[in-house]
């Protein structure tokens, strides 16, 4: 077979389906309850460090 | 290495630079090519001279506890300037088009609308959307990993290699040195050049990263690192390219064809999807929540609005490529991407739009704020029209007509004008150290300004695109075309000239905010005073 038919076919059966599962599974991933407590302390982040860097590797505490 | 020898390095560097470009401005074998050749021997040569100049003298320490914000201020001060050059030569095209006198005899070949025209989409795209793209990044970044930008002076690098990257391009596509790929037209030794400077932006951006103090990497830095790796991956796919000659401008594309034309606008909508779009909803996702003082509505909507937009947006190019050579499964597949795209583009508006809620009553008090919210209704409004533009029976209504260029301006100067324009509201008092803006009152005159010119520009676009569209199809009893094409180009002269006047608004609106800012820097009581290690400006 040439290469053009081999990917192309390699192209829209298992790879499309890798893909579509792992745009899936990102959504399950994001929406899951165990990361709000991350995704809170995530968007409330740009709220501190304004003026200058952290001076330590614990920005947050 | 020490300075030292690092500063004798960089003078053989130049050196040879400066010779080179001496040697290949006299072989030149156009005149695009030999004017740019002048420009890199100038800049090397000056470079070379600084750098000679300076040698043996200590070197002034960086400032390690502080942001480098020097180079955003220029950033800020490039975006406003690229931006009212920008929307004036729009202006003039668009005047151009309405009254044909104004393509001057005396000034063929340099300043008629052939080569004013791609001097506009790349002054606004390129260089307005780009300084300011670059601009936001190095903020951004910088904040939300709570360490200074990586890589020393390689900013400032980053920065005046664009603006060089800029002034080649600008003064190409008026000399005649363009490879005629939309939106990517300038020559082969220029987009060296530019992926030159874009690795550096890269690592500026990549380093500050790895390097941060906070746990988690916040998402507008995912979309802003999005744009910067997809916009590389297609720039160097869409300009391959072997020169004529190393002394000439001219190059031949390897693609050809059909293929030629679906890279040509693969790299064409993905610039849209990643230059303006992912580019600018990084900025989004920051100063909209910045400006509001409230954290965006959802976290979880924005990380699966930006896997949305990456895993579609790059298959949507081939609706460019409606019955055309391309096949139509192709076209097909570009058109079903783009309307599943509405999608995640409406997810990301809401996200943007909720963020307010509990605080709408600011947009009562703050002109900036209703900016930024307006920008992400035109958002929403192009992204909705977009994807209907691209369906195919509506396409072939509206392909090669105004409503094209409606649709795009609206996008372009609704969401990512008003959206850079609430940026830099933002900025400049931070980064000036200023206690507020100079004038809400002016901020809100750009507004009505912007937003009267932007619906003048989209309805008369709206109104002349369909028009023309029916007016080609238009057929009589017997079959026979009813119409020429001089028949709809003068049927459109009003609607251009109420272009036209929408152009003049919005421009005027952008020069109101330069007064403005300027204002806020010479005028307004400081907060402070700016760090230490700040040059005069």
């Amino acid at each position: 077979m040439e290469t053009y038919s081999l990917l192309r076919e390699f192209a829209d059966s298992w790879m499309l389906l890798l893909l579509f599962c792992v745009f899936v599974g990102i959504w399950f991933w994001v929406i899951r309850p165990g990361s709000n407590a991350v995704h809170d302390e995530a968007k409330n982040m740009i709220f501190r460090n304004d003026e200058r860097p952290a001076p330590t590797k614990e920005a947050n505490q | 290495m020490n300075t030292g020898t690092l500063n004798y390095v960089k003078l053989v560097g130049l050196g040879l630079v400066t010779l080179f470009a001496l040697i290949a401005a006299s072989y030149a074998r156009d005149l695009a090519y030999q004017v740019h050749m002048i420009i890199f021997m100038l800049v090397a040569g000056g470079l070379f001279l600084v750098t000679l100049r300076k040698t043996d003298e200590p070197a002034s320490p960086i400032a390690k506890d502080e942001y480098f914000d020097s180079v955003i201020r220029a950033g800020v001060i490039a975006t406003a300037f690229w931006g009212v050059v920008g929307f004036l030569v729009g202006v003039v095209i668009a005047f151009q088009l309405a009254f044909p006198q104004l393509n001057f005899e005396w000034a063929q070949g340099y300043a008629n609308f052939g080569r004013l025209r791609p001097l506009h989409t790349s002054a606004v795209i390129f260089a307005f959307g780009g300084n300011a793209l670059i601009a936001a990044s190095f903020f951004i970044v910088q904040r939300t990993s709570a360490a200074r930008l990586w890589g020393g002076n390689l900013g400032w690098f980053v920065f005046w290699g664009y603006q060089l990257f800029i002034v080649l391009a600008a003064t190409g596509y008026l000399l005649g040195g363009t490879q005629s790929k939309e939106y990517a037209e300038p020559e082969w030794y220029v987009d060296i050049w530019l992926t030159v400077v874009w690795v550096a932006f890269l690592l500026c951006f990549l380093g500050t990263l790895i390097k941060r103090k906070e746990p988690h990497i916040y998402v507008a830095n995912w979309f802003l690192l999005a744009f910067i790796v997809t916009v590389a991956m297609l720039h160097l796919v869409n300009n391959i390219s072997i020169p004529v000659s190393i002394w000439g401008s001219k190059s031949v594309q390897v693609f050809s064809g059909v293929q030629d034309a679906m890279v040509q606008w693969w790299y064409g909508h993905n610039a849209v999807g990643f230059f303006l779009t992912a580019g600018f909803l990084g900025m989004m996702y920051y100063f909209v929540p910045k400006q509001a003082e409230r954290p965006v509505f959802s976290y979880k909507l924005s990380i699966i609005h930006f896997w949305a937009l990456i895993f579609l947006y790059i298959w949507a190019g081939p609706h460019h490529l409606h019955y055309t050579a391309l096949p139509d499964w192709a076209s097909t597949l570009g058109m079903v991407f783009s309307i599943i795209l509405w999608m995640p583009s409406w997810g990301g508006m809401i996200n943007g739009l909720m963020t307010l809620q509990g605080a709408w009553d600011k947009l009562r008090t703050d002109p900036v704020l209703r900016m930024m919210v307006t920008s992400l209704a035109f958002y929403g409004m192009s992204t909705f029209e977009g994807p209907m533009m691209s369906i195919r029976a509506v396409n072939s209504l509206s392909h090669y007509t105004d409503w094209t260029i409606g649709h795009v301006h609206s996008g372009a100067l609704g969401w990512n004008g008003l959206i850079t324009f609430g940026m830099l509201y933002y900025l400049v008092p931070v980064l000036w150290k200023r206690e507020r803006l100079y004038s809400l009152t002016l901020v809100s005159w750009h507004f009505w300004l912007a937003t009267i010119g932007i619906v003048l520009y989209a309805a008369s676009m709206w109104v002349t695109g369909i028009m023309e569209g029916l007016m080609w199809r238009e057929v009589d009893a017997n079959g026979f075309l009813v119409n020429s094409f001089a028949d709809t180009v003068s049927a459109k002269f009003p609607m251009y000239v109420v272009r036209g006047l929408g152009g003049v608004l919005f421009l005027s609106g952008a020069v109101v905010m330069c007064y403005n800012l300027w204002m806020t820097v010479k005028a307004s009581p400081a907060k402070a005073k700016l760090g230490t290690a700040v040059p005069a400006e």
